[in-house]
């Protein structure tokens, strides 16, 4: 079993706004790419987060092999519960996904 | 045609002067920088200050107030100062005023201001004027009034007011990213949805390049869409680089929202035009049936008084959770016994998920763990008071009662430091207008007169 950071050239996340976390998955190749889209399934980034499947938006890129998904912040950015002011460390959570 | 240079991603980054001085060879119709954005967290326009130096940024502004004087073109910046309050607008025409003064230039300046009143906000509610975004926490007029600074972005109609007063500079409050980009392009009638697209691509600078520290690329705009050339010696735009920049702090990769309006990139086609310059064409726009401009805005959160505490002892690294949990409660209740309660302490443990939380599914201790103390309280002196009284549990705190009293490692002297007053985001909603003018504030300065 790989870790989805092991086969994806790159995880990013970053705050869009102080209220939304968009985490890019960038594939590198249309294989690689069919196989994180098929793996990394809404459900289980939400599980993640310890949110609601349904907050997590979806967006399969195949043209640039990006499997993007987009979801309310954990906490809003900077408040007394934020951990992570500008959003990037989410990313580590997402490439020790199992795939 | 219309040429915009973007000598970086924002004002006080840096950028390659080198590049900035090709950029300006190439004839722009007008220099746009961004002066901020939300990214640096609520503090600042909570307290509507720059997250910059003074000094980098007279040094970096008064380099393009320069360049702006050569090429005989307007400079504009928006979100001056980080947040685009009206106090970090001032701080920046204050700047500008002395660069004026000390290079003995003569600008036309005009400033746009994005603050907005608590209570003319107050009666647009109970209008019905502002709409809630998804998420937006719940607000009030009380909401509104605690707040310490609430801003508007302006779009691309109030960058044309400003830059139709003939002014040489424009300096703006908040603004989104894209509008001092698309205005002048859009006032000159090229492609809307290639003014919107090409503004988007270009508001973190060389970002949307093989080389980002390069900073400087131009943009020209055009009947059917824009072309970008990155001024950095080794920078290339590619189809690649410049699409993939759509995904960048965007939650969704085809949609903008602006005011007035969104842009739709799903029908773009990206072509390269050669190895390091990149056409685009087939974005839309699509005008909205409502004008709206987003509110931001942030207010007083309490005071925090922090502390650090490094342990390395291996028994207390590895119970180092429940002897945590113990100096919480401890300590809470000894400050409630104390100074009443209304205060909050917690420690997090770094080292082992200080950063994640509870959302960690990998944290494992090393051989010592950081414990940051964080005491959130209503006052400064509240605040500081019970971080006196969780210091000696942070330094002497035994795992069981049989133990000898442990001491553990404060890197400092005090080891607690007053962060002040903490802020937080509370708004995240659009205010309708009628007239995009009515919620922003205009006016123009002769410097060096």
């Amino acid at each position: 079993m790989s870790k989805l950071g092991d086969i994806a050239v790159k995880v990013r996340s970053k705050n869009a706004g102080p209220f939304w976390l968009t985490v890019d998955i960038f594939c590198g190749t249309p294989e690689v790419y069919a196989q994180v889209c098929a793996a990394v399934t809404s459900t289980r980034v939400a599980a993640l987060f310890k949110a609601d499947p349904a907050v997590v938006d979806r967006y399969e890129m195949a043209s640039l092999s990006v499997l993007k998904l987009s979801l309310p912040r954990p906490s809003i950015q900077g408040t007394r519960q934020d951990r992570d002011m500008h959003g990037a460390s989410f990313a580590a959570l997402v490439a020790e996904l199992d795939v | 045609m219309v040429k915009v240079l973007i000598p970086s991603g924002a004002l006080g980054l840096g950028y390659d002067r080198a590049a900035l001085a090709r950029g300006i060879a190439q004839n722009p119709d007008i220099i746009a920088i961004d002066g901020g954005s939300t990214d640096s967290g609520p503090h600042y326009l909570g307290t509507g200050t720059s997250k910059y130096a003074r000094g980098s940024t007279k040094a970096e502004w008064r380099e393009l107030m320069e360049a702006r004087a050569e090429a005989g073109v307007p400079l504009i910046i928006g979100t001056a100062g980080t947040c685009g309050a009206d106090s970090a607008v001032d701080w920046l025409v204050d700047i500008t005023r002395e660069i004026a003064a000390e290079a003995g230039m003569k600008v036309k300046l005009a400033v746009l201001k994005s603050g907005q009143r608590p209570d003319a906000l107050s009666d647009a509610l109970g209008q019905g004027k502002i709409t809630p975004l998804n998420p937006a926490p719940e607000i009030s007029d009380d909401v509104l009034s605690s707040c310490s600074n609430i801003v508007a972005l302006a779009g691309a109609e109030q960058i044309q007011a400003a830059l139709d007063t003939g002014a040489d500079i424009v300096i703006a409050g908040r603004t989104t990213d894209t509008a001092i980009i698309s205005a002048l392009p859009l006032a000159k009638g090229c492609h809307a949805g290639g003014a919107w697209h090409g503004a988007k691509i270009g508001e973190c600078g060389a970002l949307a390049t093989t080389a980002p520290n390069s900073g400087t690329i131009l943009i020209e705009f055009d009947a059917e869409g824009f072309t970008i050339t990155p001024m950095g010696a080794e920078a290339r735009a590619t189809p690649h680089t410049v699409s993939a920049h759509m995904l960048y702090e965007n939650s969704n990769p085809d949609v903008l929202y602006e005011p007035g309006g969104h842009l739709d990139v799903s029908r773009s086609h990206y072509t390269a035009l050669d190895d390091r310059t990149v056409r685009v064409t087939g974005s839309e726009w699509i005008v909205s049936d409502r004008y709206t401009v987003k509110l931001e805005g942030a207010r007083l959160a309490g005071f925090q008084t922090v502390s650090l505490v490094t342990v390395r002892d291996p028994r207390y690294v590895e119970n180092i959770r429940a002897w945590c949990d113990d100096i919480v409660t401890k300590a809470t209740a000894k400050a409630e016994a104390r100074v009443g309660d209304g205060f909050e302490i917690e420690l997090r443990l770094i080292g082992l998920d200080a950063t994640l939380g509870g959302l960690d599914t990998a944290a494992k201790a090393g051989t010592e763990v950081g414990v940051l103390g964080m005491v959130t309280a209503p006052t400064e002196a509240l605040s500081r008071e019970v971080a006196k009284v969780l210091n000696p549990y942070l330094l002497h705190h035994p795992l069981t009662e049989e133990e000898e009293m442990p001491t553990f490692a404060f890197p400092f002297s005090p080891p607690e430091v007053s962060r002040g007053a903490v802020y937080e985001f509370c708004l995240n909603h659009v205010l309708e207008l009628d007239d995009p003018m009515d919620a922003f504030a205009l006016r123009v300065e002769e410097l060096g007169a």
